[in-house]
């Protein structure tokens, strides 16, 4: 059956709390999952009390400011700091999404910060991604065609053809949506997700691209496309506000469309 | 889950596509789309009857319209019943040996109601 309560050794205990230095002004409480593969313990949640007075105005920048003074080993993926490399994907009070892009005042109370939904962890905020990286390879996310590009210049686009990618190249991989779909979570393991759907379509819609049968050949299955129920947590999560579940629909339509 | 040493892109690639979905996806639609008219026709049926007596509903059952609109509901009920149970069933269901009983009674059973409920149909509308 799908999973509806945690089991034991992933059961979230009471962590320790990390106090603010003598004269912080404007402290914030930022409730932290930590988790270590090496000392046998369950995870834990720390709170750790950060002055705002001398903070950076994002989550990535608390996030940095308690690794640098506070708690060393607290663990976690950045890299862009400016929302492109899609490193720093963690739900942040509730919702999965981008640190880096996450302003701490738009969160009322405690900031709690969990890693991306339902993924094994390698530790505290840091999911293992193995399995969906594989799944976005699966989808041969590159462009195929047999036509020989033109000798002198690159495959000509035109101007609508090229509009038709527009919402879809954004996409830097996060996995903000694929960790939020619940169908994803109960499904994981054959239902590709909102991501790399989105990543299947994005060559699927592009012009000059002569694999779309193929494509649309191993995309054809009752798990791998199909468990898409048009949740929407997909699109109501994205960081980039870009639209997985419309990808997905149009999938579906075109499957529909060649019979 | 037990250790692999199988590559992550080999599991991801698993047994590969099955190669269906697009029908059932598309017949669970045209179920529902046919369910709108033939479920209101049914409920606004019901209410117009609400206090006749038991010979007056036979008797407006066994009208060749009304039985013939009667047959499609009922099966066209069952078969959209039984596409959803199917999805829900695939979604949470994960131990194989439970999931393909609950499959094969889930088909059973809603073919087997279904044909019931247009027997059941069928006989008031021929005078049984």
């Amino acid at each position: 059956m799908a999973e509806f309560t945690l089991p034991a050794n992933s059961k979230v205990g009471a962590g320790k709390t990390w106090q603010a230095p003598a004269g912080a002004t404007r402290i914030k409480n930022f409730k932290i999952y930590r988790w270590n593969p090496d000392d046998d313990q369950n995870p834990r949640i720390d709170t750790y009390e950060v002055d705002l007075a001398t903070c950076g105005p994002m989550v990535l920048d608390a996030l940095i400011k308690i690794k640098n003074e506070i708690d060393t080993t607290l663990t976690f993926r950045r890299s862009c700091r400016e929302g492109i490399c899609g490193s720093c994907a963690m739900n942040i009070d509730g919702t999965n999404t981008l640190a880096c892009l996450k302003p701490i005042d738009e969160i009322e109370g405690d900031v709690t910060i969990y890693p991306l939904p339902h993924m094994p962890v390698v530790k505290d905020l840091v999911p293992d991604l193995t399995q969906i990286y594989a799944q976005y390879r699966s989808v041969k996310p590159w462009l195929q065609a047999e036509s020989p590009p033109p000798p002198d210049r690159e495959r000509p686009q035109s101007i609508e053809e090229r509009e038709k990618l527009d919402g879809l190249w954004e996409c830097i991989l996060c996995f903000c949506c694929s960790t939020s779909c619940p169908s994803y979570w109960w499904n994981g393991d054959r239902y590709l997700g909102p991501a790399v759907l989105l990543q299947a379509y994005r060559w699927i819609a592009d012009s000059r691209d002569e694999a779309t049968g193929e494509r649309l050949d191993r995309l054809e299955d009752p798990f791998r496309l199909y468990r898409c129920h048009t949740i929407m947590n997909c699109t109501k999560t994205c960081p980039k506000g870009l639209n997985p579940a419309k990808a997905i629909a149009e999938i579906k339509k075109l499957m529909v469309m060649r019979r | 889950m037990a250790k692999t040493l199988r590559s992550p892109l080999g599991r991801a690639l698993g047994l590969g596509s099955a190669k269906e979905g697009v029908e059932h996806w598309w017949v669970q639609r045209l179920t529902a789309v046919a369910l709108v008219p033939l479920s209101l026709w049914f409920v606004t049926s019901v209410i117009a009857l609400a206090g006749a007596d038991h010979a007056t509903v036979l008797a407006w059952l066994s009208r060749p319209l009304v039985a013939i609109l009667m047959v499609l509901l009922v099966g066209t009920s069952f078969y959209h019943a039984s596409l959803g149970l199917q999805v829900i069933i695939e979604d949470y269901v994960h131990h194989e040996g439970a999931k393909i009983a609950a499959l094969v009674l889930n088909k059973l059973v809603c073919f087997a109601l279904a044909v019931a409920g247009i027997f059941a149909v069928l006989k008031i509308a021929f005078g049984g």
